[in-house]
């Protein structure tokens, strides 16, 4: 029964990206494609044949296998519900950051080996954005390891409980630092915009300029896939233990498409920030982490 | 007969042999010298690491007392350490010497140093008599100072080096004082001494004398602010001596500090923050300056300071954990910091052994003017690679491993003590943490723009892969990274008696379970990571029509005539962080104006300086210079003024102890009227 929660992640990224399409056509009152699409276009880019720059070398080949196969795994560790991840194991989070980073260290060094300079500036951006907001993750849940006296993905999320009202708001601070995670760090609004048309104010997007055909989907698909893993993270702050399946499973559906909408609508009504007020606003998200941690501590009486 | 007596043999005869024989063999002979006295330790550490302590006691005379030869698990687990390091080092050293092959350039010298260096090593490991330690200290300092300055003919290496042996003299003063200090209390030599005497007194100053020891240790591992030898020896060594020195040399203090940890007495919690706070500054600091510099090696260079952060955060958790009397916390820290040493000191030799290949290829160390060199030395290219992940602590190499066993002890320290240890720990994580981000920014600039891209600029000659046995050391260091990396959990049953010289009392079997257990799942998970590399690959060659896969020039955006010129430099892509980090850095612009319509070629150079070395070093170096001017009088460069200065010197210290009597009579006549 371990794999539901795979299942499940994979299930939803087949429409994720699609909902997030129709939400933004809705606001800007179009009627908007079949949220099927963007899976049918990834499935046409994997049977398309590949055109490599004559400048790389295998790494530029190896790289998007490497990032998809890191999402994966990432993706087995995340629980569902009472429900342990594949693996599952003291501070898997860290591991759980740690192989996202083996992933894009090989999406930076692979834009590196085609030798353009628009590649190179997403590179040197990407590097950057991702190390920033790295930290407000490991303070989410070095808060959740001092609330719950676990270091677990499962365990945390089995044993949080929502006691207190104090719990609910550090579930909302937490739902939205990790909702603005998962924008950075798919490349989404405010901080990058995937349907610019100018390479200099990409991120991601001008990374992955001379990707093609297979790879490129694979590229795209794992965005979805992120997508969705961060949805099941945040499904799981509500999903309490001892729920059946048959409650479980529409809660987690709810959550994603719910996220799914949130996307859109803040793809919708907000414009990109400048380039310099990125990291600011990234870094930021630190010092809202920072807040839980402070009231979490003073939830378990350590001022005491 | 002694043990200590054959390696002292062993050593004699092979300096002998390497003095009387041809230039071209020295090499050679350095190998075997290092292959035997290696062998012979490391059959002793490892019993010592597995639970059989060595002990022998050499009787050095009336000057010395008995000298105790002790080596316990901690001795052994950094003696089987650096055997490697340096093995791998000569390996690879007496080819990249060729280069330099009837040129006189004291090859013979330099491989004396580098067996004299190896046995003086082994000696501070286990030597344990204070004098007799500190002699072994300073030949460890001299020989390495020699390697050091292996190119002496160029000005910056001999600076670099006379750089190196005066701060190596300062941390001598600095154990000097504090060997004394316990010697004149007790009347002994032998390193107990020092335990019983710290149990004697104040605990207030038993922690000066810690600093006392820490301060001296600190120098030789680069702790910052005492750092700011590294970044100036590592560029002008060779890159061999570079691999041993970031390997091992540096891990000399760590073991100083380390050994002071468990002889002088103290309270395990205040240290324990102290040497955090110091792990986290130095950690931060190294990686934020290693970012910028554009030699290769300097880079290096910061990045040892960075790691030396990295195990000094793991030595203030473990003390924590023992202050706080948790087994969990303390066997992670000294486990996780233990394991750092012996990581660190393989992937940067071979970080430094892909630095040789390169600058011995290009000749030169700038990284701006490097690229595309994976197409050339592809194997060096791979093996740096490899380096360069497991530097960023990235699975499924073992920097990851060493940092995943710290985090461990900082999230399940989070809620067992107080708030101020709850805080303390978060903020090591958020340290932590950017000191993962900032390494991966830094290794993927390095490694992108190094090999990957087109050549920067355009080199006389050819450029080719290093011969495939100078590469063999590096491929024995990465089978090491990869079995630490991909079977950790074995590694924690040879931690076991290491860390229980620490952990005293405390029972830490139920720990050693909880980690294996732990680890063997990260191997698992990191072989399910691998093993879907795989499949991917797989699919992809079979769903991918071979036919339809071309080849074409790199996408322009439009642009139909790009030049490799027009690709992104190590400067510009860390150039958003640079801004970021302005308040810390000092960088020294030369920019030129352009002149005229059709101005000629104009340069701009940027060089970033150290912004702590300009204010502890410089500044107070200013300061001296400007109250001993008066005196320079005295330097006439007359050899028979300095005999005079000698006489001098002489004469005054028999007086004054020919009047010390007189005095004393003196003081007596006055009290008495």
């Amino acid at each position: 029964m371990r794999v539901l929660g795979l299942i499940l992640i994979i299930i939803t990224s087949f429409f994720f990206t699609g909902i997030v399409f129709r939400t933004k056509s809705i606001f800007s009152g179009r009627k908007g494609r079949s949220i099927f699409q963007p899976m049918n276009d990834i499935w046409r880019l994997m049977r398309k044949g590949s055109v490599y720059s004559q400048t790389s070398s295998f790494i530029f080949r190896i790289a998007p296998s490497i990032y998809f196969a890191s999402v994966i795994i990432a993706i087995m560790l995340i629980p569902f519900g009472g429900q342990k991840g594949i693996f599952s194991f003291n501070c898997d989070f860290v591991f759980f950051a740690y192989i996202l980073a083996v992933g894009k260290f090989f999406n930076i060094v692979g834009a590196l080996d085609t030798g353009s300079s628009f590649e190179g500036m997403g590179a040197s951006r990407e590097a950057l954005y991702s190390l920033l907001a790295e930290p407000a993750f490991f303070i989410l849940m070095g808060s959740f390891a001092l609330l719950t006296g676990y270091t677990s993905f499962s365990d945390i999320f089995i044993s949080i409980h929502f006691g207190s009202y104090i719990s609910y708001a550090i579930v909302a601070l937490a739902a939205y630092i990790l909702i603005i995670i998962a924008m950075v760090e798919n490349s989404r609004m405010p901080v990058d915009d995937p349907k610019t048309h100018l390479e200099l104010t990409m991120v991601h997007e001008v990374m992955i300029l001379d990707n093609s055909g297979f790879d490129l989907g694979l590229i795209f698909y794992a965005t979805n896939l992120k997508f969705a893993m961060y949805g099941a993270i945040l499904a799981n702050l509500f999903l309490t233990p001892g729920k059946e399946w048959f409650l479980s499973i529409p809660i987690f559906v709810v959550v994603q498409i719910l996220f799914a909408i949130i996307v859109g609508i803040i793809e919708s009504f907000i414009a990109r920030f400048r380039m310099n007020h990125n990291s600011q606003f990234i870094f930021a998200l630190t010092s809202i982490s920072l807040i839980i941690f402070l009231t979490v501590l003073l939830m378990v009486g350590k001022f005491l | 007969m002694s043990l200590s007596f054959y390696f002292v043999c062993i050593t004699v005869i092979f300096v002998l042999l390497i003095i009387f024989s041809k230039e071209s063999w020295s090499g050679n002979i350095a190998l075997l010298a290092v292959l035997l006295n290696a062998t012979l330790s490391s059959y002793i550490a490892f019993n010592a690491v597995l639970g059989q302590p060595f002990l022998e006691v050499i009787n050095g005379g009336s000057i010395f007392g008995d000298i105790p030869i002790r080596i316990d698990a901690l001795s052994g687990w950094f003696i089987l350490m650096m055997n490697f390091t340096v093995l791998t080092g000569i390996l690879y050293g007496r080819l990249y010497i060729n280069h330099y092959l009837n040129k006189s350039a004291g090859i013979q010298m330099h491989f004396i140093s580098y067996i004299i260096n190896h046995l003086s090593m082994i000696g501070i490991f286990c030597v344990q008599n204070s004098l007799a330690f500190l002699y072994v200290w300073e030949i460890m300092s001299l020989s390495s100072f020699i390697l050091v300055i292996f190119e002496y003919r160029k000005p910056e290496a001999l600076r670099a080096g006379i750089n190196f042996l005066i701060q190596s003299h300062v941390c001598i003063l600095l154990l000097t004082i504090g060997f004394i200090w316990v010697s004149s209390h007790t009347n002994s030599y032998d390193f107990i001494a020092i335990a019983q005497y710290s149990a004697s007194i104040n605990p207030a100053v038993s922690f000066v004398l810690f600093l006392v020891f820490f301060i001296g240790f600190s120098i030789k591992a680069g702790f910052v602010p005492f750092h700011t030898w590294l970044p100036y020896a590592h560029p002008v060594a060779p890159s061999h001596v570079s691999g041993v020195m970031s390997g091992v040399l540096i891990k000399l203090g760590i073991f100083g500090i380390l050994r002071t940890l468990l002889l002088v007495n103290q309270n395990y919690l205040t240290i324990g923050y102290f040497i955090l706070a110091v792990s986290i500054i130095s950690g931060l600091y190294g990686v934020i300056l290693a970012i910028i510099q554009h030699d290769l090696k300097k880079l290096l260079a910061y990045h040892s300071i960075e790691n030396i952060g990295i195990i000094g955060m793991g030595i203030g958790l473990g003390a924590i954990g023992v202050g706080i009397q948790s087994p969990f916390l303390a066997f992670a820290g000294f486990a996780g910091a233990l394991l750092h040493t012996l990581n660190h000191s393989l992937f940067k030799s071979l970080l430094f052994y892909g630095a040789g290949n390169i600058y011995q290829a290009i000749h030169t160390l700038n990284i701006d003017s490097m690229g595309g060199l994976i197409k050339k030395m592809p194997q060096t290219a791979v093996l740096f690679l490899i380096a360069a992940m497991a530097i960023s602590g990235l699975p499924p190499f073992n920097g990851f491993i060493s940092e995943f066993i710290i985090y461990q002890g900082f999230f399940e320290g989070i809620h067992l003590g107080s708030i101020t240890i709850s805080t303390v720990l978060i903020l090591s994580i958020i340290a932590l943490v950017l000191i993962g981000g900032l390494a991966l920014l830094c290794f993927t600039k390095a490694f992108g723009i190094i090999f990957l891209g087109q050549q920067r600029k355009q080199f006389d000659q050819e450029i080719s892969e290093s011969e495939t046995s100078k590469l063999l050391p590096g491929y024995l260091v990465v089978i090491i990274i990869l079995i630490i990396g991909l079977f950790p959990q074995i590694f924690i049953n040879l931690l076991i008696e290491p860390v229980k010289l620490f952990t005293g009392s405390l029972i830490i079997d139920f720990p050693v379970l909880k980690m294996t257990d732990n680890l063997q799942s990260v191997s698992i998970v990191t072989w399910s990571f691998i093993v879907a590399i795989a499949i991917i690959s797989i699919i992809k060659k079979i769903v991918v029509p071979k036919d339809r896969i071309i080849s074409s020039p790199t996408w322009g955006c439009g642009y139909v005539a790009p030049n490799p010129k027009m690709q992104y430099t190590a400067s510009s892509y860390v150039r958003t962080y640079r801004k970021l980090i302005a308040p810390l850095l000092i960088m020294n612009k030369k920019e030129e104006d352009i002149k005229g319509v059709f101005s000629s070629p104009i340069h701009s150079e940027t060089h970033p300086y150290d912004k702590i070395e300009a204010i502890f070093i410089d500044l107070p170096l200013r300061y001296l210079n400007k109250i001993l001017a008066p005196f320079r009088v005295l330097q006439s460069g007359y050899v028979r003024h300095y005999v005079l200065y000698g006489v001098i010197f002489i004469f005054v210290i028999l007086l004054f102890s020919l009047l010390n009597n007189a005095w004393i009579y003196l003081i007596n006549l006055l009290k008495q009227i």
